[in-house]
């Protein structure tokens, strides 16, 4: 999906948990996530720890559409 | 000689463990023939015998990859078996992964052959073909019977040290791997041949298959991300409770689009997730944790985002065809370049 996307002339960033699929599939920008089921919180966090969690990884991939990429690129921490 | 040892390595599913509620457990050793190990074992007739199952739920593997690797491999060496199955995992995404790269790790760490067996659609192939023997299944267990058939004479060759012979007598994916033979007719006649074929419209197999290089360059980057319209499209299925659309918990044969418009905040009164491949209780009692609508509403107010696109796209990625999910994306993308979109955020289970 997310190189279809890209094709249509969208920039994407791919937030998933297992990354070595995410390049395999050929997503160039790249966010790691938390977990499979919950990719983007961790319930074992209190409400306002997990929100938190939450827009960091956001603001990571925001980043990650603001910033020019020649290749696959992972945005790690 | 006497019998070939085998470790065997299955999922929490096949193990009999539990579904996806269980998908993280840790891997876990027992010495006897743990589901489908039953048929496999039947199937070598004596030849060969497991020794041992590794089990590992598929989210504490791909969640975990390198431990995972690691302790699965300490439970292998000990029983120093001559031969390593995994699988087979049909079209289980992640089970398929964690099957390939277990299986290369044993064989390319440990010096052990070492095979598994999947459907051509599963990550694992694509990940590992080159570096593995994965032969290929249909797409469901209910191909079991059919897939153990296919791996046992595979198996048995590798535990006995045998020359492997082509993909196609051997029934494993193509490694990319040219071996030199003699052919009985010269090349000027078999491309003749293949010619005529090809022009009568006729099946015809290539001596030289093209590699299959479908990259998509990245796009410029975002200039201003406070002035540009964000969307967000996901494979984790989360749609308004009730699913009005019916999107299929697998398989998925279509895609919805939904309206977040006054949406500060999704929960569990409204949205839930359709996907039947992940434990759903997190996403089902807070549906941010799979789009974060509430994040991106409050940088929309911030001004950190121009805004946030009006609708959400979502399907549900749990054994979908490729072939579908390129369908869906495809028009989703041409409607999201339509209503003026930036920038898309996609995310994944």
């Amino acid at each position: 999906m997310v190189k279809e996307i890209e094709r249509a002339g969208l920039p994407v960033v791919h937030m998933c948990t297992v990354v070595p699929i995410s390049l395999t599939v050929g997503a160039n920008r790249i966010v790691p996530t938390i977990a499979i089921p919950h990719p983007l919180g961790n319930p074992s966090l209190d409400p306002e720890a997990e929100k938190d969690l939450r827009r960091k990884l956001v603001e990571r991939a925001l980043k990650a559409l603001e910033t020019e990429v020649e290749d696959q690129t992972v945005f790690e921490e | 000689m006497g019998k070939i040892k085998v470790v065997h390595y299955i999922n929490q599913f096949f193990a009999g463990i539990g579904g996806e509620e269980k998908a993280d457990h840790k891997p876990e050793v027992r010495e006897e023939i743990v589901g489908p190990g039953m048929a496999l074992n039947a199937q070598f007739k004596g030849e060969a015998e497991i020794v041992a199952t590794v089990i590992c739920g598929d989210s504490y593997f791909n969640e975990n990859i390198e431990e995972a690797k690691a302790e699965i491999l300490d439970m292998v060496k000990k029983y120093n078996p001559d031969l390593f199955i995994a699988g087979p995992a049909f079209n289980a995404g992640r089970y398929g992964v964690a099957c390939a790269t277990i299986t290369d790790a044993v064989q390319n760490e440990l010096g052990i052959p070492a095979l598994t067996a999947m459907y051509e659609e599963n990550p694992g192939v694509d990940m590992f073909r080159k570096s593995i023997y994965i032969v290929p299944t249909k797409n469901s267990a209910a191909g079991m019977r059919d897939a153990v058939k296919k791996m046992v004479p595979l198996a048995l060759k590798l535990g006995k040290g045998e020359e492997i012979g082509s993909p196609q007598e051997e029934n494993y994916f193509p490694r990319g791997i040219r071996k030199n033979y003699f052919a009985e007719k010269r090349g000027s006649e078999r491309a003749v041949e293949m010619l005529i074929k090809k022009l009568k419209g006729e099946e015809f197999e290539t001596e030289y298959p093209m590699p299959d290089f479908d990259r998509v360059k990245p796009n410029p980057a975002v200039k201003d991300i406070t002035k540009a319209t964000i969307a967000i499209v996901t494979s984790g299925g989360i749609v308004p409770k009730g699913n009005p659309d019916h999107i299929e918990s697998s398989s998925a044969s279509k895609y919805g689009k939904y309206d977040i418009d006054g949406f500060n905040d999704l929960t569990e009164d409204d949205h839930q997730t359709a996907h039947g491949g992940y434990d759903p209780v997190y996403a089902n009692n807070d549906p941010d944790r799979v789009i974060p609508v509430d994040i991106l509403r409050e940088m929309e107010k911030e001004g950190k985002i121009g805004k946030l696109h009006r609708y959400f796209y979502t399907t549900v990625g749990n054994g979908t065809a490729v072939a579908s999910a390129k369908k869906f994306a495809a028009e989703i993308a041409k409607e999201l370049v339509a209503d003026g979109v930036d920038a898309v955020i996609l995310t994944s289970t």
